[in-house]
């Protein structure tokens, strides 16, 4: 390679790094200006902290209470993603092992649905949720999960091209029962690709905002989307900007502390879908 | 030996009826909380149900109608697709790029894994938080991006009239595609590479073996290989963008000039089907049935495409 190469190289790496220096700057000024006073942030701009973090803390927090949001959060994300990883993979490995009456029918009944957005169904969702006096309650945000057709489909692609039927077979000589089998050899084998997709179940259930906004109302019950969304209707906090930012560092520090020990994970799933697409 | 094969094909209906067990909680969630509620939004699109269905009384296309006879929702539409237009050219433009110099043969940019992961991070925060952030950043008046600008004319001697970045209709649609597209270039230029990384080794090398050069490998080899990928990012990225909420939603303030230009069509069905003092469910149905509509021609038009491929 020429020097004029390595010089046109150079550029492009500083460009790269510029790019990824534009993702992490609206962050970066974030965490900076948590630490500032509302006076402060009004009237300079700078990259270093100040001293105000505590009386930012106590104002974000005579608000509202971010923590129980963070908690209420969990106490959804964490039951859907469970739920949706074991059925999924259930459903995943019967659509791909099993030949049934109504497979088919099944198989295609997903992929239609997948195309189907969510919102479509929103007032009717809503309608149920009323009838059934689930308003409120976790349920309608939990239960759902253990029906997702995205992560049904993902997993029968998965198990037809890393599950040999040859090892099913011979567990059944060997007398193991089918679900013996299913949790025993077919989990094992199929927890990278649920991994994967566990982990956007998860991000998806944590991020969700308007699905919960309308199903609760109860400042108690908010997940932590829709009490950062109460932000918009508040003037007292408004009136300080050092409050507004350190409340979004709060509600995403432990996000990227999660996508720091997974992204692998995370960006497999988006390359896998890709392919597969 | 003759009642061999049936046997075992008993056996095996034995093992198979398996599927049902298996399948049955799916199905059981999915027929009440994924079917019924598209049935009955339909159901409830054909009524003039105000708050609840009670009370309500079918009347036929007539929501339908004034779906179509509405300008607000036909300007929502056409505020959706603008939005999702300019973010969808930014970010697909800035992916492309990305996936050019990360696939040079002659370069070999090294650093892929981290600055895939850097410039994805901004995709898996929520929406609100992101919203709240860039609102406070954008603010007219006290606002650190403003801040920024007008450092940067001092330096040049300059005066700068600080702009109402979310506030005015001209540039509130634009800030948010940015935004958009700041937040899923990570994603397309994800699965683009992964698309370039599934092309065998092979055809590049004896295409260099043969003497072409880089340009020419890229236009031969790497773009025709790219471009189903391309329409399946462009297609899934529409499905998303016409359903466009979050952003929109909590950055435009109802009091601002600019409501009315980044109004988006999920946000006029969220004011018919939940915000009190306007709920018309019927209505709201009808709006989501007619977007539906929408999305599924964009599909079909994806499906024809990728079978042309093929």
């Amino acid at each position: 390679m020429s020097t004029w190469d390595n010089i046109k190289k150079g550029i492009l790496y500083f460009l790269l790094i510029l790019l990824a220096v534009t993702c992490l700057i609206p962050f970066l000024l974030m965490m900076v200006n948590a630490t500032r006073s509302g006076s402060e942030i009004v009237s300079s701009f700078t990259l270093i902290p100040s001293t105000h973090l505590k009386e930012n803390w106590e104002t974000v927090f005579s608000y509202f209470n971010l923590f129980k949001g963070m908690f209420n959060s969990v106490l959804v994300a964490v039951p859907a993603t469970l739920l949706c990883a074991y059925f999924s993979s259930l459903t995943a490995y019967a659509l791909a092992m099993y030949k049934f009456k109504g497979s088919k029918v099944l198989f295609y009944t997903i992929l239609v649905f997948m195309m189907i957005p969510g919102q479509l169904s929103l007032i009717g969702f809503y309608n149920l949720c009323t009838s059934l006096h689930l308003v409120n309650s976790y349920i309608p945000l939990i239960i759902p999960a253990i029906a997702s057709p995205g992560t049904v489909f993902f997993l029968r692609q998965y198990v037809l091209s890393t599950l040999p039927p040859e090892l099913i077979e011979a567990a059944r000589i060997d007398g193991a029962s089918e679900v013996y089998s299913f949790h025993r050899i077919v989990i094992p084998i199929m927890s990278p690709g649920i991994a994967t997709m566990s982990i956007g179940c998860f991000i998806g259930n944590w991020n969700s905002y308007l699905l919960p906004m309308i199903i609760l109302n109860k400042n108690e019950k908010f997940t932590l989307p829709v009490m950062m969304a109460t932000l918009k209707a508040s003037t007292d906090i408004n009136a300080n900007q050092g409050a507004i930012y350190l409340a979004v560092a709060i509600s995403v520090i432990p996000i990227i502390i999660v996508f720091c020990f997974c992204s692998k994970y995370i960006i497999g799933s988006i390359s896998a879908g890709s392919v597969k697409g | 030996m003759k009642d061999k094969p049936i046997r075992r094909k008993k056996v095996l209906d034995r093992y198979n009826r398996m599927g049902y067990l298996f399948c049955a909680p799916f199905v059981i969630v999915f027929l009440i909380f994924s079917v019924y509620p598209v049935l009955r939004t339909l159901y409830i699109s054909f009524t003039d149900a105000k708050l609840t269905t009670l009370n309500s009384s079918f009347t036929g296309l007539s929501n339908y109608i004034r779906v179509i006879n509405d300008k607000f929702f036909w300007k929502a539409l056409g505020n959706t697709i603008r939005i999702w237009g300019v973010n969808i050219v930014l970010q697909l433009g800035l992916a492309f790029l990305l996936t050019i110099v990360f696939s040079d043969v002659k370069y070999k940019m090294r650093g892929l894994g981290i600055f895939r992961a850097l410039y994805y991070l901004p995709n898996i925060i929520a929406a609100t938080s992101i919203a709240f952030l860039f609102s406070t950043l954008l603010d007219w008046r006290y606002g650190t991006f403003n801040q920024i600008i007008n450092m940067i004319y001092k330096l040049f001697g300059q005066s700068y009239n600080p702009i109402d970045w979310l506030g005015s209709s001209s540039t509130a649609g634009y800030v948010i595609a940015v935004i958009s597209a700041w937040m899923w270039f990570g994603n397309s230029f994800i699965m683009l590479m992964a698309g370039v990384q599934g092309i065998s080794k092979e055809y590049f090398e004896s295409a260099a073996i043969d003497g072409a050069n880089r340009w020419k490998i890229f236009g031969k080899i790497t773009l025709p290989l790219l471009r189903p990928i391309m329409l399946y990012v462009t297609i899934t990225s529409l499905i998303g963008g016409l359903q466009m909420f979050d952003l929109p939603y909590l950055m435009a303030s109802k009091s601002s000039a600019s409501y009315q230009s980044v109004q988006t069509v999920v946000m006029y069905l969220y004011k018919f089907g939940f915000e009190t003092g306007t709920t018309q469910i019927g209505y709201a149905s009808a709006i989501a049935y007619v977007l539906f509509l929408i999305i599924l021609v964009c599909s079909l038009v994806q499906l024809k495409f990728l079978n042309k491929e093929d």
